[in-house]
């Protein structure tokens, strides 16, 4: 199964029903599948003699707050076997709560920490669901879109109190995220208000 | 009378000179035997996947030497291999020499930190004085060529930022014919050494199969027998004219480890100067001007170049939409970046994938059931560098 487009053929006739789409790009197997099928499918990837995916690499989520279903959660997985690499993902909304792999993957265990300390992707099953990159006591999930880059609160000694205090930020000047990606067409209001104008003419 | 007793709750870090960085490390003793190791990490984190989010391409590099600092250039190198993949971009032979040659001597680098500080942690300090001298050498190349001795920012998506200063590839292969004394030097000092070896041989063993369901790579697989390595199996840029070997040992312990790192050294030199012998000159990084920013002299004379080094420098180039992943074989194992573009200038989302995080997961696995000492030993066998684990 050294042939990526075999492999693709391969995963398509097995899992028929359970791959939603299969693309090949950048060589390498993007497959998308439903979230309730994520264990068979990465059982079956793993031990298949054909796949051999016996290392998963990551685990993540993408955002996209505009959509109706917000977090697009992946899993990437290599078969040294094979020399193959697979990119699996499945939608799911803000609140749903998605299958652990820490079951098939020991690994899977602080991946999955991240992505529900970073998103608030909540998972079934997990061992020890703790938060684990940011501080202990830390509010809201820093990778969301809607999350402010200066973060919502900081940290200094406070010579009052004696000992470390938490406040929330203040900053002598906002951080100016500036609009280069279309100088020449002028910022988005102006847009806006031409096309107003065009529709009163 | 019946005793009762309890175990030893002990807090090792997060300020700890065997923890090699600010790691705080939850260990349960049942009298000097861990039972049960936690590792809070994060103390390091400082939000580089969000940051670079909101920062241009070009912006974005400078987060990755700050990841795994001790190799900062092979960070750039998979981030660079990211965009110039979904850009499609081809890279001028020269630039890949460049980048291959200084992503060796980012191996030497994080190799000698990390087997010299590990004889530190088991007791012996000669190594570390020995091994440091030569690092400072090798940064100096990186000063010379990036202009700084750390955060080199010097891969570019399409090559390399400028080229070489005149005589840096003499001095590089003048160190290539010293620094294999030095490798010597270092594993007499080390691999016979009893003491070295009564704290190394048969401590943090890693089986095959517990080394692939770890997710473990880099050293860590390659120590425990699974000949791996991406420069072979996937090989970028120019690694596949390279001819070298790829170390492998047998018992997965931290002396195969550590004997792996120091064979990888000598094959790092080997490429190198394989890298010196076939490099030519030439281009350094690609001719098309909307990615590569025009030269100081052509800014003068043409107004084109000036518009391009305006646009380059303020909106930055846009990256089609697209999706990516690639890995490159950095010093401590796999580290790959996950990209998405969106079409602008910005990457949508960069998941970085460190390889000391998913070592550092298994702590709990491999020092279970050894003797508080062996902690220091497991934990530099690792490798871990902070920067690339909190991220």
């Amino acid at each position: 199964m050294k042939n990526l487009t075999d492999l693709e053929k391969k995963i398509n006739s097995e899992l028929t029903t359970k791959i939603n789409k299969s693309e090949i790009k950048h060589n390498q197997i993007y497959i998308e599948i439903d979230k309730d099928d994520l264990i068979d499918v990465t059982l079956f990837l793993k031990s298949n003699k054909d796949m051999k995916f016996r290392q998963l690499i990551d685990i993540t989520v993408v955002d996209y707050p505009e959509k109706s279903q917000r977090f697009k959660v992946v899993y990437l997985f290599l078969s040294h076997e094979f020399n193959q690499r697979i990119i699996l993902n499945y939608i799911i909304n803000e609140n749903e709560v998605i299958p652990s792999l820490t079951s098939v993957f020991p690994s899977a265990n602080w991946m999955e920490r991240e992505v529900f300390d970073m998103y608030g992707v909540n998972f079934k099953d997990h061992p020890d669901l703790r938060r684990i990159l940011t501080d202990y006591g830390f509010k809201g999930h820093p990778l969301r879109k809607d999350f402010p880059l200066t973060g919502h609160s900081e940290v200094r000694y406070s010579e009052d109190q004696k000992k470390v205090i938490s406040e929330p930020v203040k900053l002598e000047q906002n951080y100016r995220n500036f609009d280069y990606e279309s100088p020449w067409e002028g910022t988005k209001y102006i847009k806006e208000q031409t096309i107003d104008n065009d529709k009163k003419n | 009378m019946t005793k009762k007793i309890k175990n030893l709750n002990l807090n090792f870090g997060p300020q700890h000179p065997a923890a090699h960085g600010v790691l705080r490390l939850i260990l349960e003793l049942d009298g000097e035997v861990v039972e049960r190791a936690d590792p809070h990490i994060g103390l390091l984190h400082r939000g580089t996947e969000k940051l670079i989010e909101n920062k241009t391409y070009m912006q974005a590099v400078p987060y990755f030497d700050r990841l795994d600092y001790v190799a900062p250039m092979n960070q750039e190198h998979a981030f660079a291999l990211a965009i110039e993949k979904i850009l499609n971009i081809e890279v001028p032979i020269r630039a890949q020499f460049i980048r291959v040659m200084f992503c060796e001597i980012g191996r030497i680098l994080s190799h000698i930190l990390n087997v010299t500080t590990q004889a530190l942690d088991v007791g012996a300090l000669t190594p570390s004085l020995w091994g440091f001298e030569e690092r400072e050498t090798l940064m100096t190349f990186y000063e010379r060529a990036s202009g700084s001795r750390l955060h080199a920012n010097y891969f570019r998506a399409g090559g390399v930022h400028q080229d070489l200063p005149a005589g840096l590839e003499n001095d590089i292969a003048k160190f290539c014919q010293n620094f294999p004394k030095i490798i010597n030097d270092l594993e007499n000092l080390l691999t016979d050494n009893r003491i070295f070896k009564q704290r190394n041989v048969d401590i943090g063993i890693v089986s095959k199969e517990d080394a692939l369901d770890y997710s473990f790579s880099g050293v860590m697989i390659r120590g425990s027998g699974v000949p791996w390595d991406l420069r072979k199996s996937q090989p970028y840029d120019c690694y596949e004219q390279m001819e070298f070997k790829i170390p492998v040992g047998k018992n997965g312990d931290c002396y195969d480890r550590y004997l792996c790192r120091i064979e990888e050294m000598k094959e790092s030199v080997s490429i190198i100067k394989q890298c010196l012998a076939k490099m030519e000159k030439g281009p350094i990084k690609t001719y098309d001007g909307k990615i590569s920013p025009p030269s100081k002299k052509e800014i003068k004379q043409s107004m084109e170049a000036l518009i391009h080094h305006f646009k380059l420098f303020t909106e930055g180039y846009r990256v089609p939409t697209d999706e990516i992943y690639t890995a490159v074989e950095a010093p401590k194992g796999e580290f790959g970046v996950y990209l998405i573009s969106d079409g602008s200038s910005k990457p949508y989302k960069c998941k970085i994938r460190a390889p000391g995080f998913s070592h550092l997961q298994s702590m709990d696995y491999l020092i279970k059931g050894h003797m508080l000492a062996d902690v220091p030993a497991v934990l530099g066998s690792l490798d871990i560098v902070f920067g690339e684990v909190d991220r």
